[in-house]
């Protein structure tokens, strides 16, 4: 069995700072990780290759710095590292993502053979959108299962894999048909520890780097800003509200503040008191 | 290389600021459309207030408002038909078929894509759930269009095309990004983030039956069964009336029981900030902001949180914010109603007794 997981590398910060004048992105000194959500999606992978012995191939689209990331995965036991890199995917949105990697899985499964198994995380820390893992799906024509919580059989043989999804209210059991794209959901597993001996052969391997070209794009309308039908027009901070918080200033000890803050909470929503009330009167009688 | 939050181009610069003339076989897309999300027979509450938003959109282009449901049960479809009509809805594209029963990412696909190059809308809209970032990832491939996910804000702007903003950056900043040459204009919007509007009964509107044309045994996958969440403790932030949370500053794990003695006492529900999550201090469901759930409570006591922006954004619904901080600088003042500058770990208890004490006084007195 061959299987990819697809990963990206993202600054290792929830909160990207901002210069506070000119509104733009400060990364210097930022330092990148996996994207988190990706990790699951590795482990789960990793697992399968400790059942069936399969091949783990991982594959990124980034700067060439994203290498790093690649041999991090390889750390954790992974067995090829596939880099996707070039100036004309610079500013891709998602359905220019989901093309470039989409050619590159093409060009991975005539390399190394076809992958019945993609997986992704359920989205990245950096863009948030969950969009490319189904958008890969539909390219490839892999039936797509989002967000699940585990993998409950895999049977090699008959081409079939039974998970469950996470829905609203529930859960999901749902079978399908190997190949399959999975985005896996997020505390669905817990990460290896990377072992000494994969980390001397991640330090050693050769990350399989291609470009555009390399992957048999010729049409590279369909890549980066040009190929991206989403245009950012306008990036702005939120503008500061004139009113700010009316601030409750009570000397003397926590009794006293909070007491002022009830009042104070209570005077501005008279509804929620109201409620309270209801509330206190059902459930402490 | 960043998804959709790519790089603002630079100042003056490239296509960002160019509008091309739209497609000619762009041209007959017209109407606004919101996809409704069904399970089990009830139509999520995301679907509405998107109809309420789509109402203001449609009535600025002055065009339509259409809805889109999909199901197997012909009474639950026309329930929600007869809904999506009270809440503004012009129109509604009605497909049944057994095929439709529960949700699955390959015949939902299918059909809405279906109907879209049937009826062409230039607006398609999603709830930002599972279930639509699912179906709106598949479909805005197959249709080759743009789709912003998990819209804060959605506008008309003065050439009629759609602007969605959203943060970008994890939250710092915001963007607003445009569709412009490609149709339909999708976006996604989580629940909550828009408020529900008001429900009109007895306006009807017209149904265009579709037929799906779905034939189970050419569908891959199966839904072999569906485990309800059993666990009471879920979280059910989005619709929760008072919600406390808490922050980094509330210094440890073991403090965070505080938020909880407070939620106790109000009937609240409770959650935390983003590196709360990453810290391991709640599970992700109780996560508030941007990357995790959007409230709109009635009060919401937001206690050592210092309010980044991804924050704001998944509170600013909130009618009444509180903010409990010891700096009284933090971003979060800025956004409150209402705040004390003070140690939430020694304030916690006691506004917990307070409340409590208040409760019980104003109970004996009435």
């Amino acid at each position: 069995m061959h299987i990819v997981v697809c990963i990206k590398q993202v600054p290792d910060s929830a909160q990207i700072r901002v210069h506070p004048v000119t509104n733009t992105i400060m990364r210097q000194g930022v330092p990148t990780i996996i994207n988190p959500y990706d990790l699951f999606a590795l482990e789960e992978a990793l697992r399968l290759k400790d059942r069936f012995g399969a091949t783990v191939t991982v594959l990124t689209m980034g700067p060439p710095t994203a290498a790093e990331s690649l041999r991090k995965a390889l750390t954790f036991g992974a067995d090829r590292a596939v880099l996707l890199t070039d100036r004309y995917f610079a500013g891709s949105d998602t359905l220019a993502t989901s093309y470039a990697l989409s050619m590159a899985l093409l060009k991975v499964a005539e390399e190394f053979g076809k992958p019945e198994i993609i997986f992704t995380g359920k989205q990245t820390i950096d863009g948030d959108t969950a969009q490319v893992g189904p958008g890969i799906a539909k390219r490839l024509d892999y039936n797509q299962l989002t967000y699940i919580a585990r993998i409950i059989e895999t049977d090699t043989q008959a081409g079939t894999i039974k998970v469950e999804r996470r829905a609203e209210g529930g859960l999901q059991v749902l079978e399908s048909k190997l190949p399959v794209l999975i985005t896996m959901l997020e505390a669905s597993n817990e990460m290896r520890r990377g072992s000494i001996e994969n980390a001397l052969i991640a330090a050693r391997a050769e990350v399989v780097t291609w470009n555009a070209a390399a992957v048999g794009i010729e049409d590279l309308t369909k890549c980066g800003l040009r190929g991206s039908p989403t245009i950012v027009k306008k990036v702005f901070a939120p503008s500061a509200r004139t009113d700010k918080a009316a601030l409750v200033e009570v000397d003397g000890k926590a009794e006293a503040k909070a007491a002022a803050l009830v009042e104070a909470i209570f005077a501005k929503a008279p509804g929620v008191e109201h409620d309270l009330l209801e509330h206190a009167a059902q459930h402490y009688v | 290389m960043a998804e959709n939050n790519k790089p603002a181009p630079a100042a003056g610069g490239s296509r960002a600021n160019t509008k091309k003339e739209l497609p000619e076989h762009f041209k007959a897309y017209k109407h606004v459309w919101v996809a409704v999300e069904i399970e089990h027979g009830q139509v999520h509450s995301v679907s509405f207030e998107l109809l309420g938003e789509g109402r203001k959109l449609a009535d600025k282009r002055g065009v339509e408002l259409a809805a889109v449901v999909m199901g197997d049960d012909r009474a639950s479809l026309d329930a929600a038909a007869a809904a999506c009509f009270e809440y503004g809805a012009d129109c509604v594209y009605l497909a049944q078929d057994p095929a439709l029963k529960h949700y699955r990412n390959e015949t939902s696909t299918k059909v809405l894509t279906d109907i879209v190059n049937t009826y062409k809308p230039e607006i398609l809209l999603l709830g930002a759930t599972n279930l639509g970032r699912d179906l709106a990832g598949s479909v805005a491939t197959t249709l080759q269009t743009g789709l912003t996910a998990d819209c804060t804000e959605l506008a008309i702007d003065d050439e009629g095309s759609l602007a969605a903003t959203r943060p970008t950056f994890g939250g710092s900043l915001l963007c607003t990004i445009f569709t412009l040459n490609f149709r339909p204009q999708m976006a996604t919007v989580r629940p909550r983030v828009l408020a529900m509007p008001e429900r009109e009964e007895g306006r009807t509107g017209k149904i265009v039956e579709f037929d799906p044309k779905l034939v189970e045994d050419d569908v891959i996958t199966k839904v072999l069964d569906f485990i309800a969440d059993r666990d009471t403790d879920k979280a059910n932030l989005p619709y929760a009336d008072i919600v406390v949370a808490g922050g980094l500053g509330l210094g440890s794990v073991e403090n965070f029981q505080l938020v909880k003695e407070l939620a106790e006492v109000l009937g609240a529900e409770y959650g935390g900030s983003r590196p709360l999550v990453q810290k391991g201090w709640i599970t992700s469901d109780r996560q508030i902001g941007q990357t995790g759930k959007t409230i709109r409570p009635k009060l919401y006591i937001a206690a050592g949180i210092s309010g980044a922006i991804q924050h704001r954004v998944g509170v600013e619904g909130a009618d009444l914010i509180v903010a409990i901080n010891t700096d009284p600088h933090a971003p979060i003042f800025e956004f409150a109603h209402l705040g004390i500058v003070a140690d939430a770990v020694t304030l916690l208890p006691a506004l917990t007794d307070a409340f409590a004490a208040r409760l019980r006084v104003n109970r004996l007195a009435s």
